[in-house]
């Protein structure tokens, strides 16, 4: 009796996560009968659910103590809330971007939208596991999703290596990842994160076992695979390139956000105490990742190869604020996220919008040159975008990279900044670049790319550009909130 | 409402980002309505905020060093920014100079911009918000925020509107400065973790001890070295101003090398005072380099701007000298030098800007006799030849005998180099002046050039009447700078007296 009741209330409590499972599943049957429009009808059910979705997590705020759901394999507290509101954003734009760019093509087809909401699902499932299982079980589901919209493109040999390179990589980090949990397992008897770090707490006058840092480690590996941080980025940039560019899009913002905020609950939560062994790998991680960031965009041609680097950079940069730790970290790492989200998502939904005649989006950077004269407002759009990116005041990328050097430098680590501080001037070189091609150069004869007109980008670019620039206004609301989430961790 | 409540300094900061909105929002295609429109718009608003700068110098206190106009209201509560405003004798001439150049550029640009107007009107506008909130700034992250920010429009101007190598140059001049400032912000950061606040005048002559005072100077040295520019990072300058349009390379050598000048005054000297003491040799050999070496670069160029560029880094050697020194006479010359190579260099790069919008080449070959045809130009040509020169009776008389008087005082040796360089400025102006404006007649083209139209002299006769001006009559900026470069001097002295661990009983 009382079990059943607890499972109503569990459900109860999930009703947003559950509503986006029961819809995706129903939208998915809804698709196969719908005869013509399919993709674009599919896809505003999907923006409905998922902006009721937001508007129910956002009402969830209020609870201030974490509430354990499902024997514990879930919790909700404010920092899953706050991951899962920028997940929520990230998925809308992305599914917004997806109809503007694939509507007509071959691939066009409503499976991606539905794959989409699968894949934010698992997310949603991730940022608030409590558990190695329930992790594991959000992280595949997210992941599987992913691995089929990178080979959406099906005529295309280079979305079906992507896709490829996706999958066999993504499956090697999972092997990792398990058996990492299998060691963790081993050692403390428990998969449940409460548990580990209460064993953890007890064993803190022994010597802690080396298994069970090696499976720290395995962990850690597996999960940096997924945020592309350097050694693990080899996947990062063939898949950018290869998947249909708004799937792209998509890749850059949610799961790598579900990633780090999995990151962030694992080291702070089950593994909080063994901080001093877990930061030098996370030390090292962003600290590569920084530099190969920089160095390597230098060279692209490519333009998704360039952000593959620039986000690979990036992600650097949110390590900083786990590398730092403490309250001051996890709130700059969350500050981060959100002002990344929203300059990803700007920068995409503006570049998406540049397309030559047969209504194909620019790859190339050289496909945007002269791009200045043909379309003032999107070209100064994207400026604003890429000098955000590089951290340029007064944009807002500016104060996300003041609030991660500020929490790296109050906890000593000067060389650590001083690096990342040069990484992000070798950056900015590349973001100038595309400026540059944009402002600079002359338009191509041959290329004729040109920004095709789309009511639906510009709910995506505009409330971008809006925010990246008025965010020196009114800082203090998102630090407040990414506060608030960051004490709920600890 | 009363000047003690009007926020002065918001408004005079701001109202040229509202101007650059509606700009913006003229609508049509580039023609020559919508040019004028830009133009006109863009030049009301900055009159404006010049009519401003002027109320602000006017009712400017010359009894007290305290910071005037000043505003503090809490802005970023997580990182306890405050959006704190206000001029003291050291900001207050910077202010004035920006309002003074943005509408000369913007009245100029009617005539040798010819694309694109609107943009480079907005550009301008947005530019003089960055450069007055640079000098009005009395918070540190506000100040870098103002100070970096100036790079984007920089960057545009250079590259949109530049001449022929105009990418690499743009590229070099941001890469550069940004290398220089991202240590400086590291610095910064370092300073708020250390105070709790990035207030400035919290943390003026309240330094922090030890050896960290000597690495938070050599990084806030990194970005205002380059920004200076001082020898040997000054190598953006020359292609910078080259490649600028003459808008961007007036802003550029009147307003933004004083922020170098302006950024050790306010920062480097009151908050690491001992590092300043260590380091001061050091920068006088600098700019003793700078001032002996840039000038004989001066003499072999055959490009009218890369030599005046020259000729500011030699300049502005005497600033950094100044500076160093730590006199009255020192500090007080490199202000009053600073101000007047903001007349005067702005005015070169007009005066260069003038005959290349008739003929397209900046060689100095080209030209020769346009004293015949140009009379008018000819005689403004060489009052500011004359200033840079140093000719008593020009600004540019005052700052330099006050930075060597200063230079003496400290050390006779530097002293004697650094005067050299006044010979060897006299050569290459005067040689500049001779090759250009008198000589034979090179070039049937030059030969036929119309004398400076009304635009032209509406934007020199003022600037050659300040520069004589300030030549007779240097109280006026001494008697406002004075209070604020004594008050500062006093605290330095007072700081390097104190031993180490007085300092550290302290609890710093």
């Amino acid at each position: 009796m009382t079990n059943e009741l607890t499972i109503f209330y569990d459900l109860y409590t999930a009703r947003a996560d559950a509503l986006m499972a029961v819809s995706a599943l129903v939208l998915l049957v809804v698709g196969v009968f719908l005869k013509h429009n399919a993709l674009s009808r599919i896809a505003i059910g999907a923006v409905t659910v998922l902006f009721v979705t937001f508007v129910m997590t956002l009402q969830q705020d209020n609870s201030d103590a974490p509430i354990g759901l499902f024997n514990d394999m879930i919790v909700y507290d404010r920092y899953g809330v706050f991951m899962k509101t920028l997940i929520l954003i990230g998925a809308i734009a992305a599914v917004i971007m997806i109809v503007r760019d694939t509507a007509g093509h071959v691939f066009g087809r409503f499976e991606s939208i539905i794959l989409v909401m699968l894949a934010t699902l698992g997310m949603s499932i991730m940022v608030s596991a409590n558990n190695m299982l329930s992790l594991y079980v959000g992280l595949e589901l997210q992941s599987l999703s992913l691995y089929i919209l990178a080979s959406m493109n099906r005529n295309s040999l280079v979305s079906a290596e992507a896709g490829l390179k996706y999958f066999i990589l993504g499956a090697l980090s999972s092997g990792l990842l398990l058996f990492g949990i299998s060691l963790v397992y081993g050692f403390t008897g428990t998969t449940s994160f409460p548990l580990i770090a209460d064993i953890i707490l007890m064993g803190q006058d022994a010597t802690i076992p080396m298994p069970l840092i090696i499976g720290l480690v395995f962990v850690l590996v597996g999960l940096a695979f997924k945020i592309s941080a350097v050694p693990f980025h080899m996947w990062t940039p063939d898949v950018y390139q290869g998947s249909p560019s708004s799937v792209t899009a998509f890749f850059a913002m949610a799961p790598k956000i579900a990633a780090v905020a999995l990151i962030g609950r694992l080291l702070f939560s089950p593994f909080g105490e063994l901080q001093s062994e877990w930061v030098q790998i996370i030390y090292v991680l962003s600290m590569a990742s920084m530099i190969v960031g920089a160095f390597a965009g230098l060279v692209q041609k490519n333009l998704y190869r360039l952000l593959a680097y620039s986000s690979i950079g990036n992600m650097g940069f949110i390590l900083l604020g786990f590398v730092a730790g403490g309250l001051d970290g996890v709130t700059a790492t969350l500050v981060y996220l959100a002002i990344y989200l929203v300059a990803t998502a700007g920068l995409f939904a503006m570049i998406l919008s540049v397309r030559d005649k047969n209504n194909v989006a620019a790859v190339n950077l050289s496909d945007f040159a002269g791009l200045s004269k043909k379309s003032p407002v999107v070209s100064y759009g994207l400026a604003i975008m890429l000098f955000s990116m590089a951290g340029i005041p007064p944009l807002a990328g500016f104060f996300a990279k003041l609030f991660v050097f500020k929490a790296v430098i109050l906890n000593g680590h000067i060389v650590l900044a001083v690096v990342g501080m040069m990484a992000s001037v070798v950056a900015a070189y590349y973001y100038l670049k595309l400026i540059k091609i944009m402002f600079f150069d002359q338009p191509s004869a041959s290329a004729d790319y040109n920004v095709q007109s789309s009511g639906l980008l510009r709910w995506v670019a505009v409330p971008s550009v809006a925010f990246i620039t008025l965010y020196i206004i009114a800082p203090d609301r998102l630090v407040y909130e990414a506060t608030q989430a960051a004490l709920s961790l600890n | 409402m009363t000047l003690e409540t009007f926020p002065l300094l918001t408004v005079m900061t701001f109202l040229p980002l509202v101007g650059a909105l509606f700009v913006m929002l003229i609508k049509g295609s580039d023609d020559t309505r919508v040019r004028n429109n830009a133009v006109n718009v863009g030049a009301f608003i900055s009159f404006c905020v010049f009519g401003l700068s002027l109320v602000m110098l006017f009712n400017f206190d010359t009894e007290t060093s305290d910071f005037q106009f000043v505003e503090n209201v809490i802005w970023f509560e997580a990182l306890n920014l405050t959006y704190h405003m206000g001029v003291d004798g050291i900001s207050v001439f910077f202010v004035v100079l920006a309002a003074l150049l943005t509408p000369i550029c913007i009245l100029l640009c009617k005539q040798s911009v010819t694309s694109r107007t609107r943009e480079y009107v907005v550009a301008l506008l947005i530019l003089e918000t960055l450069m007055i909130g640079t000098f009005c700034a009395l918070d540190g992250i506000l100040f870098y925020i103002f100070f970096e920010g100036v790079l984007i429009p920089m960057f545009i101007l250079i590259g949109v509107w530049g001449g022929p190598k105009r990418v690499y140059a743009a590229f070099k001049f941001f890469l550069f400065t940004l290398l220089g400032s991202v240590l400086m912000l590291i610095a910064l950061i370092y300073m708020f973790v250390a105070y709790g606040t990035t207030d400035i005048p919290t943390m003026m002559f309240d330094p922090l001890a030890g050896d960290i005072q000597f690495w938070l100077f050599l990084a806030f040295f990194a970005s205002f070295a380059v920004k200076m520019p001082m020898w040997p990072v000054h190598t953006w300058l020359p292609d910078a101003h080259v490649e600028a349009p003459t808008g961007g390379s007036v802003i550029l050598a009147g307003v933004l090398l004083k922020m170098g000048g302006y950024g050790f005054l306010r920062f480097s000297i009151p908050m690491f005072p001992e590092a300043t003491e260590l380091f001061a040799p050091m920068i006088f050999w600098l700019s003793v380099i700078a001032i002996i070496y840039t000038s004989l670069i001066a003499l072999v160029q055959t490009d009218m701007k890369k030599m005046i560029a020259y000729s500011s880094v030699a300049h502005m050697g005497y600033v950094t000298l100044g500076i160093f020194t730590a006199t009255t006479n020192g500090v007080e010359g490199a202000i009053f030098q600073m101000i007047s190579h903001g007349l005067i260099s702005a005015a070169l790069f007009i005066c260069v800007g003038v005959i290349y919008d008739r003929m397209h080449t900046r060689e100095i070959k080209r030209y020769g006799g346009i004293v015949k045809n140009m009379p008018k130009y000819a005689t403004l040509f060489m009052i500011f030849m004359l200033g840079s020169v140093g000719l008593p009776g020009t600004s540019g008389f005052v700052g330099e005998i006050l930075a060597l008087m200063g230079a003496f005082q400290a050390d006779t040796v530097i002293g004697t180099l650094a005067a050299s360089g006044l010979v060897l400025g006299a050569t290459y102006m005067l040689w500049l002046y001779r090759q250009v404006v008198f000589g034979p007649v090179e070039n049937k083209d030059a030969a036929a050039m119309n004398d400076v139209n009304g635009m032209e002299k509406f934007a020199l006769i003022p600037l050659a009447a300040m520069v004589i001006w300030l030549g007779v009559q240097p109280n006026f900026v001494l008697d406002r700078i004075g209070p604020s470069v004594e008050n500062l001097l006093n605290n330095y002295y007072t700081a390097i007296s104190l031993p180490t661990d007085e300092l550290a009983r302290m609890g710093r």
